[in-house]
């Protein structure tokens, strides 16, 4: 690791007050650990520090970084102030839940720098709030957007899910066109994904309500393209969209351009260039490593009391695979340059391009929006 | 010579052959308890699994009998099943006799007579042996029965034994000496040997198993194959224990391997007698059959970059499976591959394991086929066994199949299942027997063509394993045949056509797609199945296009899953053929292939 590689902090907050029954992102609700954890998130920024000395984005996620009272998220930005360089023009985002948004913590958030703050709505409508488990009410959302505004966030991003089970093509566009009376700078709009593990899985299992099929899937996708292509909001990657090309989100662009992010607190990953490693994924077992063994010398922070989940060196082929998954989820594309590098590549541009789901200029391969709702598959094109 | 016996154990499939074997081999003392694996013998992977053998292996044993004198016995082993009558017939032809194996409880079977005329064509001594006598179903008395009236053999002279338990096993060795007569031949007369089998070593080159009938070889002599004139100089002779053993040389009446520096496989042919360069034999050793191909079937790479190595790996095998033929064969749909001839079904589907396993080649098998014969309006006789070679249908004036004629030995109680199977499979002129109380032997006509697509496999299935089966070709008779094309987006795939009897078409055709359409994976636009005769489409299914293919997430955390993901998917690729620009796996040509238990 060279000290200029990185410029991508994440920080997981693995906190919840209750647990989303769709959402497989690690956290839990013990709020009790608060305290060590934001001991341990300081002795690993430090470790990190010397090799991570500046960032221009930060971005708090989780879990629900807006669960953590005032005290612990001051606590949390003075750690990484004092050891990591924030350029002043940083992207610094902080992900919320709307009933945490007071116009108290708003003015806190604020004043600890955050300048981006991405609200997990998820939506407008009540009976569908309830089904997805979330704490907070149509009209909590509404007046924590608000809020927000008030308190001088003029970068907003709103989280919405949609191709949820019974939901209407009316209702979704309902929530959208609520969304959109805010004039969000930047929109994440998911579509449900059953995982295994949530409680979710096991009601599809158990056939307690019903998935939205696939063909559904595939029009909701391409509809709400349409929809916000229409408005005015640049479909950029699989799931967001941006008001104007400035209001991507810098920090997660990077995951996809295959960018260098140091990942900090449990569960978080990290990549180097060549070395991708993840925390574990667990409070407790975070909170032990970083804090368990006395330091015999407090100022050297050794490599073994890291709280290492795992690590993989990528090989070339690999290195190049992701970069192509990556790049073909997102509006940019891929380089020719580096699509060429697989084999018979041209032939698979070709056809791609016959089949809609490609457009290839001079010096990229960009897929259109029904490529992007094929984007797993178009790698895979690729790849033999 | 005196003191040397040649033999060979036969039996029915599963009626304990290479667990007497490797008794034997125990008993004279070459391997220990503690080397003792089960069926030493059989030592290709397949053939464990299977419980079957396959090839042919050679053993000497030492043996003392009760007059005191050391006997040299060669065990020449040979393979169990219907499908390697060919290997039996080489390896008895170098015996003065066989052990004719009969199991204790399961009594005389279809291949327990297919093995005793064999053995009776080579004029050999025939020894009955009721083995399994320690199970509680033996009935050795009713086996007794059976070998009179079904065999025709001397049911007194029949030995007793557990191969398992190992009773009886003395008593077979004394048989071996005293009643199969020592071999025949003049040491000093002109070498002739016969190649009954060939391995290939990767650092010896070829070594050739052989029978020596008269005259001497050693190392340093010139060889001449008689076939084809080649000569080769000997660097090593010996015998077979459980590896090679080198000797100074091999006289008449033994058995052993020659190695002389033989590099390119297919210089050795199995059948060939070798003599002696200088002192050259007026003729060759009869006796032998030329194996005869039944069932064909095209092999193709799945990758095109593989070909050379699938033909480097087919003259491998073919070293050790004189049965196999192969000729080139390229099909628009897979490219460059190989026609192949078989002896029957199973040696076909053992041909495609060992190639993957041993030789590691991915390969893509076509559907077997017999051998068709047409007559043209211009009356010219042509032979197909290829569906991409089936002539214009305007032109032919009489097309042919090949016909068998089966036995099927089974309890009385399935006759009613068999025989709906048998009429089902087109079978004519039914006969009946009872070799002995409580069982029938069912005697068919039927066309070779219904017994190679899954009659066996439906016996097996109605029989509940019971039934046992043999077949003997009996020349062609007319039919009426149809070309079935198989379509894949309106794209002919010239390996998946297939010729079958008019009344079998638009079934076989719906079968075919059906399966294509559980096996072909969805891919990013529809895909239609069809099958044809002419331009008159029988069969139809569709598979439909994903609609959606992406994951709605994808930040840090999620990279390193969808990457191994993207791994495996690539590895599934391999594994695939392209035909247009549909990916089809493997695994969907192999399940034309399968039968279905319905």
């Amino acid at each position: 690791m060279s000290p200029q590689t990185f410029s991508g902090l994440y920080i997981h907050i693995p906190f919840c007050r209750t647990k989303c029954p769709y959402c497989d992102f690690y956290s839990c609700t013990d709020l009790h650990f608060v305290h060590a954890f934001t001991a341990a998130l300081e002795k690993e920024i430090l470790f990190y520090c010397t090799s991570f000395p500046s960032a221009d984005t930060l971005y708090l996620g989780g879990g629900t970084p807006t669960a953590l009272p005032d005290a612990a998220l001051s606590d949390i930005m003075a750690s990484v102030r004092k050891q990591i360089a924030i350029s002043t023009d940083a992207e610094i985002t902080i992900e919320a839940n709307p009933n945490d948004l007071s116009r108290e913590k708003l003015a806190h958030l604020r004043s600890l720098g955050f300048n981006r703050l991405s609200i997990g709505v998820q939506s407008f409508d009540d009976a569908m709030l309830q089904f997805l488990g979330r704490r907070h009410t149509a009209d909590e959302a509404r007046r924590s957007i608000d809020f927000a505004r008030e308190a001088g966030f003029d970068t907003i991003s709103i989280d919405l899910m949609y191709a949820l089970p019974g939901q209407s093509r009316e209702g979704w566009t309902a929530t959208l066109n609520e969304a959109l009376r805010f004039s969000p700078e930047h929109l994440s709009c998911y579509q449900l994904t059953i995982k295994e593990g949530t409680p979710f899985f096991d009601c599809a299992r158990m056939a307690a309500f019903q998935p939205c099929a696939e063909q559904d899937e595939a029009e909701f996708f391409m509809f709400t393209s349409a929809f916000l292509e229409e408005r005015g909001y640049g479909h950029y990657e699989v799931s967001n969209f941006a008001r104007a090309e400035k209001f991507q989100a810098r920090h997660n662009s990077k995951y996809w351009e295959h960018k260098l992010y140091l990942g900090l607190g449990p569960s978080a990953h990290s990549f180097d260039g060549r070395r991708r490693w993840w925390n574990v994924r667990s409070v407790e077992g975070y909170i032990e490593k970083l804090l368990g063994a006395a330091d015999e010398t407090p100022d050297v922070i050794r490599q073994e009391t890291m709280p290492a989940g795992g690590s993989e060196l990528l090989t070339d082929e690999q290195l190049r695979m992701e970069a192509l998954m990556l790049g073909l989820r997102t509006r940019r594309g891929i380089e020719l340059e580096h699509v060429l590098t697989f084999p018979h590549a041209s032939a698979t541009l070709q056809r791609l391009q016959a089949e809609g789901l490609l457009i290839v200029s001079s010096n990229r391969a960009t897929p259109t929006t029904h490529g992007l709702l094929l984007a797993d598959s178009l790698a895979l094109r690729f790849v033999e | 010579m005196q003191q040397i016996r040649n033999f060979s154990i036969i039996a029915h499939i599963d009626h304990g052959k290479s667990t007497l074997a490797d008794r034997l081999i125990q008993h004279a003392g070459l391997s220990n308890d503690r080397q003792f694996r089960d069926q030493i013998l059989d030592n290709m992977d397949i053939e464990r699994e299977r419980g079957i053998t396959i090839k042919s292996q050679n053993c000497a044993l030492n043996y003392t009998a009760k007059d005191g004198k050391e006997y040299h016995l060669n065990l020449i082993d040979t393979p169990g099943h219907v499908d390697f009558s060919y290997e039996v017939s080489r390896a008895l032809a170098s015996c003065e006799g066989v052990l004719l194996l009969v199991d204790a409880a399961q009594g005389v079977e279809a291949q327990t007579l297919a093995n005793l005329y064999a053995a009776m064509e080579h004029n050999l001594e025939i020894i009955p042996v009721i083995n399994k006598i320690d199970l509680p179903a033996a009935d050795v008395e009713r086996v007794k029965e059976e070998i009179m009236d079904e065999l025709g053999l001397d049911a007194e002279a029949a030995l007793k034994c557990s191969a398992k338990a190992g009773i009886g096993i003395d008593e077979i060795f004394e048989a071996i000496v005293e009643r199969i007569p020592p071999p025949t031949g003049d040491p000093a007369a002109p070498l002739q040997a016969l190649i009954f089998d060939a391995n290939y070593d990767p650092f010896r080159g070829t070594v050739i198993s052989c029978r020596i009938f008269e005259g001497t070889i050693k190392a340093g002599d010139i060889i001449r194959f008689m076939s084809n004139g080649a000569t080769y100089k000997v660097e090593d002779v010996g015998v077979f224990r459980l590896k090679l053993e080198k000797h100074k040389q091999l006289s008449a009446g033994e058995v052993g391997y020659i190695i002389a520096g033989i590099k390119t496989v297919s210089d050795t042919r199995v059948g060939d007698t070798i003599t002696n360069d200088a002192n050259p034999a007026a003729t060759a050793v009869h006796g032998f059959v030329e194996p005869k191909s039944m069932v064909f079937s095209s092999v193709y790479p799945i990758s095109s970059d593989d070909y050379p190595s699938l033909v480097e790996a087919l003259e491998k095998y073919k070293l050790n499976d004189a049965a196999l033929e192969y000729e080139k064969d390229s099909s628009a749909a897979l490219g460059m591959g190989f026609r192949c001839g078989f002896l029957g079904l199973l040696h076909l589907e053992i041909v495609q394991e060992r190639l993957e396993r041993e030789f590691n080649q991915s390969i893509i098998m076509t559907a077997p086929s017999v051998q068709y014969k047409f007559t043209l309006k211009n009356g010219q006789n042509i032979i197909v066994d290829n569906p991409q070679y089936y002539p214009d249908p305007t032109t032919i004036d009489i097309a042919e199949e090949p016909y068998v004629k089966i036995s099927i030995i089974i309890p009385e109680r399935y006759m009613g299942v068999v025989m709906k199977l048998c009429m089902d499979r087109r079978g004519l002129n039914s006969k009946f027997h009872y070799p002995s109380t409580g069982r029938i032997e069912i005697n068919f006509e039927m066309p070779l063509a219904e017994i190679v697509y899954d009659f066996y496999d439906r016996l097996k299935s109605v029989t509940q394993g019971y039934g046992s089966f043999d077949y003997d070709f009996i020349g062609h008779r007319e039919s009426e045949l149809v070309k079935v094309e198989i379509l894949v987006n309106h794209e002919p795939v010239d390996a998946l056509s297939i010729i079958v009897h008019k009344e079998n078409a638009r079934a076989r055709g719906l079968q075919i797609c059906e399966r294509l359409e559980k096996e072909i994976p969805r891919q990013m636009f529809k895909i239609i199945i069809q099958g044809a005769i002419g331009g008159t489409i029988i069969a139809r299914s569709t598979i439909n296009p994903y609609r959606k293919d992406v994951t709605a997430k994808c930040y840090g955390g999620d990279i390193s899953r969808k990457r191994k993901l993207l791994e495996k998917q690539k590895e599934g690729k391999k594994r695939m053929k392209m035909v247009g620009n549909v990916e089809i796996p493997q695994k969907a040509f192999v399940s034309v292939l399968k039968s279905v238990e319905d």
